[in-house]
């Protein structure tokens, strides 16, 4: 139950913002949709409730949100050279990484970060055993724990600290 | 001012958006191909809305495109992880050039096993 009304109160929030004027109207509307997707989805948001109120995960996640804005505009630096270099300079390959995180966010969010990072796309991911398969565009190492360390360690740490 | 910043993010979005577009046709697989046109287009997407909001300002349509570039920075690598993955069960190759290919190593251990 409290993950609805939790779940309730972002969807309210979300739809303020989406219409932005505070009036009657559109708040008495917003409070039906809110609390239908409340209703719906409420079981797949996330039981662990307590992380909530942790604001030590605010602070690291405030600290990787600029070095996550900074590792993409890298990317695009980085593919659009490759883009217009004359002869395309790749030498792609799946590569496998290791992680240790368990959690549902926490490993979207390091997927994700992975797909927009310079040079590597995440493709599917091993749950049981904590593998990562990475399409990598220059393959510098083909050795797991090489490739780990090269590629997702620094976020792994902070994703760690936010999400576990 | 704010316009004239604005106006020189959508310019930057733009041309990153081409540059992914032009990606689509200079790179030689599937799996390269999505690397240019998700990293290319996502930021460059994201820079024109964030263009869009430095010029509305906080106005209705200037916290709707916030709003999208939250959206899009968190679905679009999803989409382009469904899309690989998908590529790579229906058997489609790397290119030539590939160097290992670790997945399909594992997958073909997992089918003896």
């Amino acid at each position: 139950m409290r993950n609805r009304i939790i779940l309730f109160i972002i969807g309210f929030f979300i739809w303020m913002l989406l219409v932005w004027s505070l009036d009657i109207q559109h708040a008495v509307i917003g409070i039906f949709v809110a609390a239908m997707v409340a209703f719906l989805t409420g079981d797949m948001f996330t039981k662990r409730l307590h992380y909530f109120a942790h604001p030590v995960r605010y602070f690291w996640f405030l600290y990787y949100v600029p070095l996550f804005i900074w590792e993409c505009a890298k990317a695009n630096i980085e593919s659009t050279y490759k883009v217009i270099h004359p002869d395309v300079p790749i030498k792609p390959g799946i590569v496998k990484i290791k992680t240790s995180l368990k959690s549902d966010a926490g490993l979207t969010f390091l997927a994700n970060t992975l797909t927009l990072k310079p040079g590597t796309m995440t493709i599917d991911i091993d749950r049981e055993n904590g593998f990562l398969y990475v399409h990598w565009a220059d393959v510098a190492s083909q050795d797991v724990e090489e490739s780990t360390r090269m590629l997702s360690r620094r976020f792994e740490r902070i994703l760690a600290r936010v999400f576990e | 001012m704010n316009e004239f910043m604005g106006l020189s993010f959508i310019m930057i979005g733009l041309v990153f958006d081409f540059f992914g577009c032009l990606g689509l046709v200079r790179f030689p697989d599937i799996y390269n191909r999505l690397h240019s046109s998700i990293k290319c287009v996502t930021m460059g997407t994201c820079s024109i809305l964030f263009g869009l909001f430095l010029c509305k300002g906080f106005t209705p349509a200037g916290i709707k495109a916030l709003l999208c570039i939250l959206f899009l920075l968190l679905t679009s690598p999803v989409s382009a992880h469904v899309l690989a993955r998908s590529a790579h069960k229906s058997g489609v190759k790397l290119w030539e050039g590939s160097v290992c290919d670790k997945y399909a190593e594992d997958k073909e251990k997992d089918a003896i096993s």
